[in-house]
């Protein structure tokens, strides 16, 4: 067998699946092995069919290996969805107390869990062990997960499992790959991580799927000292996060495209009054409620002019966890040394599936240069909006003495004070000015990234999640993937110099019209044809290698 | 005492006689005074929503954010959660908070947010030359209701009441010297404080005789009980008292001003921050 397993444990919602997806791929992490777990379910709490397809392979991917080589069943719909994409050779091990089945292997993990006098849910423990068992883990890795994993009930669990274990035959041994495993985050976790990084202080946001886990990851890690903050609704969410800005406190607010549109009119005052701000924007299957734990990529021209007025902003997407650690914490200190909104752009399964990260990464504290916002120096009399050569004022707060600090919405003066003569255009240009810093300092920055054949005269574009699979694919046809990742400002040099030797280009996105593709046309990029699906899933390889083919 | 400077460059806007000079002069004299007292100056920061209102802005030289319309109150949250020791102001108009941001309000008193918020009441939204807003009465005519409104006026006091609200008060922008006093004891609250100021609008919606006859002062004071907490109404009593006038135009009720309800209870930003 190669090195490349795909492992899908289904389940209604309710029976921990989820849960069980995570802890087998932190077995086979302890194995040397890089994992991506895609998740898959529904908005309702009880029910329906919900899914972990984990991918552990030798090679890192960022996207699901289509057939399954072990299907593991809670429910019988896991059965009925999934039996038709399981490998020649591939194994099912099911809930014999809930499914009738003359193939694969049937573990009584429910009959299991009552005698040891366990609650329903801990049926995945048995689960988990006897597939463990089945394929040859070590009964003490798989102890050490399920204690790491499982805060509950940690004894009977363990029991649980090790009857499950017991009573299950070994059929084959899965090879352990010499080397270190890494860390394991989803990109929500990610990025939380690495907004805390460059300081956040606090973190105000509305629940919406798929960026709440991000609100609930910075409760729970009350180690991490962000206080969340959870106003009435979305506007209230941005309007508190820029009064927390001007008052000199690092803030963020996350949210998906709904609850974006809400913020949009603040948007625009904190480029209008120049107030740092981080605003995480998770994009799901639109248009409107569209489909809440579903994905589309179908906000990016929205975010990117999002807004009355002209106003400088940075749009960043990144598309795997050590990504979201990294331009996360980029994205807030970019906001802070330019007074301006920052938009970090995520997907539905960015956010929500899980990455292998390297604890390089995890633990980077260095951007190539430094970061520290301007101040006022206490000289003289403070301009809030002091007109510079490089459109960026000094900052200040209030409880400074012997300042006056007044940030405004409407357009004004160097003091903040309200005008409508022609004199505004000096502000108007200040903010250009501002916004051409900004442009040279994306340059100095890792705005976009190349993958696969370089020399590949034939590129495909893509951006956020749609990257991993986009990457495999580029890889098995030989061709070249560029990912642009900082979009605004639009990193041209560093474009020109990824389409270098390029005849021909395609873009890959998650949404009906092409976005990208459109963006790229208006900076003058000529992209030949668009690779594009829209049922919510993201694109497996094969896909895309198929819709390359018929191009 | 001498009156601290407040004062900006700014050319004033407000039309010639309008009643929000006197809510200017009202909030510079309480802040001076509070200034004298010890609180350092720089420690004052507003925000002001959009609307006559908050011209405020540019007249007042102290720290503050002219933020959105509507939204001002909770920008004015994200401040004292970022420094609790400042002094934290918002500065509303009636269609700014009781129209377009009514959840702000309410949440902002549910949550017992340790700052001020100081209502200019002149029931219409006249920067926009009249149209009617939640407390205009019944029948007004405004340029988008040549005929009258339809609506009942909103009791903004009740529905702070039943919101949490830990101060309400209500003074009237012409009584300059008791609406210091009431600015200044709102100020001083700890949690979330409540003002609503009367404001004849003299272009638009010229009360100022209606109100003259009928507002009265609440004289809370029982003997006694002097210190701050315990002199004012208990809910019930309150209750009792905003019920009195429900802002239509009737004939015979009375409109008492002054502080109706006080009561103390840890504010949002200290259960938040301490925890």
């Amino acid at each position: 067998m190669s090195k490349d397993f795909s492992i899908l444990i289904g389940g209604e919602a309710g029976q921990g699946s989820r849960m069980a997806g995570l802890i087998i791929a932190k077995i086979f992490n302890q194995l040397g092995y890089r994992i991506y777990i895609y998740e898959d379910y529904q908005s309702l709490i009880r029910g329906g069919h919900n899914f972990s397809q984990i991918r552990a392979a030798e090679k890192e991917f960022q996207s699901r290996k289509e057939k399954i080589d072990f299907l593991l069943a809670l429910d019988k719909k896991t059965i009925d969805f999934h039996k038709d994409d399981l490998e020649k050779n591939g194994l099912i091990i099911f809930n014999s107390d809930k499914i009738e089945l003359r193939e694969g292997i049937g573990v009584p993990i429910e009959k299991i869990t009552k005698e040891m006098g366990g609650k329903p849910i801990m049926a995945n423990t048995a689960l988990i062990s006897a597939f463990s068992k089945i394929i040859g883990i070590d009964w003490e890795i798989l102890q050490e997960v399920l204690i790491e994993e499982i805060k509950k009930s940690i004894d009977l669990n363990l029991k649980i499992g090790k009857r499950a274990y017991e009573i299950s035959k070994n059929l084959l041994k899965i090879e352990k790959i010499k080397r270190e495993p890494k860390i394991l985050l989803t990109g929500n976790e990610a990025t939380a991580l690495g907004a805390v990084k460059t300081g956040l202080n606090f973190y105000f946001a509305y629940p919406m799927t798929p960026a709440t886990t991000i609100m609930n990851f910075l409760a729970k890690r009350e180690d991490l000292k962000v206080k969340v903050i959870q106003p009435e609704n979305e506007i209230s969410v941005i309007n508190m996060a820029l009064g927390a800005a001007f008052a000199g406190a690092k803030s963020a607010v996350g949210t998906s495209g709904g609850g974006f549109a809400l913020m949009v009119e603040a948007l625009s005052l904190a480029g209008q009054s120049e107030t740092p701000i981080l605003v995480i924007e998770s994009q799901r299957g639109g248009p409107s409620t569209g489909m809440p734990t579903y994905n589309l990529q179908g906000d990016l021209l929205f975010v990117l002019s999002a807004g009355q007025g002209d106003f400088p902003r940075f749009v960043i997407a990144p598309g795997d966890a050590e990504q979201c650690l990294y331009y996360s914490a980029l994205g807030l200190n970019l906001a802070w040394e330019y007074q301006t909104p920052v938009i970090l752009l995520l997907d539905k399964d960015v956010s929500e599936n899980t990455f292998s990260v390297d604890e390089k990464i995890a633990n980077f504290h260095e951007f190539g240069h430094e970061f520290t916002p301007i101040f006022w120096d206490k000289k003289g009399e403070y301009k809030r909006y002091k007109i510079t050569e490089n459109g960026i004022s000094p900052l200040a707060f209030p409880g400074e003495k012997n300042a006056i600090v007044k940030s405004t919405s409407y357009e004004h003066d160097e003091y903040g004070i309200t005008i409508e003569s022609e004199e505004v255009e000096k502000m108007q240009e200040k903010r250009l000015r501002k916004y051409e810093t900004m442009k040279k300092e994306i340059e100095r920055l890792p705005a976009v990234k190349v993958y696969g054949n370089e020399k590949s005269k034939i590129a495909l574009i893509s951006f956020g999640i749609s990257k991993g699979a986009a990457m495999e694919a580029a890889e098995n046809l030989g061709i070249k993937l560029i990912q642009p990742i900082i979009i605004e400002p639009f990193p041209k040099k560093q474009m020109e110099e990824a389409l270098k030797g390029v005849k021909k280009l395609f873009s890959v996105e998650l949404n009906t019209t092409g976005q990208l593709a459109k963006l790229l046309n208006q900076n003058g990029i000529k992209v030949d044809g668009k690779i594009l699906k829209y049922n919510g899933r993201p694109f497996l390889a094969r896909e895309i290698e198929e819709k390359f083919k018929n191009l | 005492m001498k009156q601290i400077n407040l004062n900006t460059k700014a050319q004033i806007t407000w039309c010639p006689g309008c009643t929000n000079f006197a809510i200017l002069e009202a909030v510079k004299k309480a802040i001076s005074e509070l200034i004298e007292k010890g609180i350092p100056r720089e420690n004052f920061v507003f925000t002001c929503g959009i609307g006559c209102h908050a011209k405020i802005f540019d007249y007042l030289n102290l720290n503050s954010f002219y933020g959105l319309h509507g939204r001002c109150i909770s920008t004015a949250q994200g401040i004292k959660l970022a420094n609790p020791n400042l002094k934290v102001l918002a500065f509303v108009g009636d269609g700014d908070t009781y129209n377009e941001g009514i959840s702000h309000l309410i949440h902002a008193a549910k949550r017992n947010s340790d700052i001020t918020v100081l209502v200019h009441d002149n029931r219409n939204f006249a920067l926009t030359v009249s149209q009617f807003t939640a407390t205009s009465p019944k029948g007004f005519k405004g340029s988008s209701t040549p005929k009258g409104s339809n609506e009942e006026p909103l009791n903004p006091l009740e529905l702070m009441l039943a919101s949490g609200a830990t101060f309400i008060a209500r003074g009237y922008a012409l009584k300059i010297e008791h609406l210091k006093s009431l600015i200044k004891k709102a100020i001083l609250h700890k949690g979330f404080s409540f003002l609503e100021i009367l404001q004849p609008c003299i272009t638009f919606f010229d009360n100022r005789k209606f109100y003259e006859e009928r507002i009265y002062e609440l004289n809370p004071v029982r003997k006694g009980l002097s210190n701050g907490v315990k002199n004012s109404l208990s809910k019930e009593e309150a209750k009792i008292k905003i019920s009195e006038w429900d802002y239509s135009n009737g004939e015979k009720s009375k409109i008492p001003i002054g502080v109706f309800y006080k009561v103390e209870k840890p504010s949002f930003e200290e259960l938040v921050l301490n925890d």
